[in-house]
């Protein structure tokens, strides 16, 4: 799968990607799973400036840096007339304490079912579905995690209010995601302490110009191992200078990750769209 | 009681007809924000020198007489933006009707009027203002 999807981005050339016709910032930024969203959480905008009757290409990389684990994930997206967008990523994930890396690869699908950003009287409904494959599964199966593979399924609203806030444009996006996945599936799939499956996540920012929007993001995890999972939370500045590229700094609040307290650090994350 | 809301009712209505209906109080409405008649006005010809110079988009204007397109836009703008005005043009259906405007092109049109908007000096908050008002307008605009 992720190689046909490698395939699709290799076969049709940049230059077929002119996809540039949704208003500057909208399609949001590059979340770490690969999905359009913010940093953390997936949004109903599908990645990339292509229209209703183009296609466009995208490619990220982020990293974030806390006190004792490091994750590091870059990918891209494929927008296809602002209707479907697949998305890749793979994800390395570092462990300080065990001085050891664990990898995951993700693909993912969403699909825009209703309305616009902006102009929609309601807000933008997306399907989204991520299938993760994790690489380094020994520690995920010593922790007793059930499966090495997951199947993450989404629904996402979002909406951008013009002037609402003192004449600023205010953004706003909810998730609901299923998902049994461990630390985001690099601590596995489910586990002796099956948690709900139904997870939160919500997202809203303030554009102070066209270029430049400050925001919050919280994402809600199950706790199925029984390690004390943490729910995450950040709050981010993103810049899109223009529909060339997008720049995300954040700070970002991981809590209790695979056993190490109080994980909190920078997230840095840039998109190049095509 | 009847007689003291009667009695406050007049006194509003003749201090609205000395005061704020005859000298159009300033910095009320979006219009007067946007700088009344002559920012209007400057923000329209800013974008009809825009749309001249567009290679995108000229071509849905090629056929239109500029003259009209201009009192017609700023009549609608003041309108819009609760100005001294009635959009007496026709209705956007009927206007856009068989253009086959897509998104891009739309989109493009909204990337011209902040351009004009900036180049009016007309602060982002209160162009945010505009661009709220004209939004629902979109659906009888595009792939009509």
């Amino acid at each position: 799968m992720l190689r046909i999807i490698s395939l699709i981005f290799i076969v049709v050339s940049p230059p077929v990607f002119a996809g540039n016709g949704k208003l500057l910032a909208t399609p949001g930024v590059s979340q770490i799973e690969g999905s359009g969203g913010g940093g953390l959480v997936p949004w109903a905008q599908l990645a990339g400036y292509a229209s209703q009757d183009e296609i466009a290409a995208n490619a990220f990389c982020s990293q974030t840096q806390l006190s004792d684990v490091r994750l590091r994930s870059c990918g891209a997206q494929l927008n296809l007339y602002d209707r479907v967008e697949l998305s890749v990523a793979q994800q390395n994930f570092r462990i300080n304490a065990l001085d050891t890396s664990i990898g995951q690869n993700i693909v993912g699908v969403k699909t825009r079912l209703y309305g616009d950003l902006v102009f929609s009287t309601w807000p933008m409904l997306s399907l989204g579905m991520q299938y993760k494959h994790l690489n380094d599964t020994a520690i995920a199966q010593a922790l007793g995690a059930k499966d090495t593979t997951g199947i993450d399924w989404y629904l996402a609203a979002s909406k951008l209010h013009l002037g609402a806030v003192a004449g600023y444009n205010l953004f706003w996006n909810v998730t609901a995601r299923r998902t049994d996945a461990n630390e985001m599936g690099i601590l596995g799939f489910g586990g002796p302490h099956q948690d709900t499956r139904l997870q939160w996540e919500a997202s809203t920012a303030i554009f102070f110009s066209r270029e430049l929007a400050v925001g919050i993001e919280y994402r809600q995890k199950p706790d199925n191992l029984g390690l004390k999972e943490d729910n995450w939370s950040d709050i981010f500045v993103a810049w899109l200078p223009n529909k060339s590229v997008s720049i995300t700094a954040a700070w970002l609040d991981l809590g209790t990750v695979a056993g190490n307290e109080n994980q909190k650090g920078p997230f840095f994350s840039i998109t190049g769209y095509f | 009681m009847f007689k003291l809301i009667q009695r406050l009712v007049t006194t509003i209505c003749l201090l609205c007809l000395l005061v704020g209906c005859a000298a159009y109080t300033p910095q009320n409405t979006l219009y007067d924000k946007l700088g009344g008649e002559a920012g209007v006005e400057g923000i329209v010809s800013g974008l009809i020198k825009q749309i001249g110079q567009d290679k995108q988009i000229f071509h849905y204007f090629a056929d239109a007489s500029i003259s009209r397109f201009r009192t017609q836009l700023t009549g609608h703008l003041c309108a819009i933006t609760d100005g001294p005005c009635k959009y007496t043009g026709d209705s956007m259906t009927d206007i856009h009707t068989g253009m086959n405007i897509t998104e891009k092109d739309f989109n493009h049109l909204v990337d011209l009027l902040i351009n004009a908007m900036n180049l009016q000096g007309i602060p982002h908050r209160i162009q945010n203002q505009l661009l709220a008002r004209l939004a629902p307008l979109r659906a009888n605009i595009i792939y009509i």
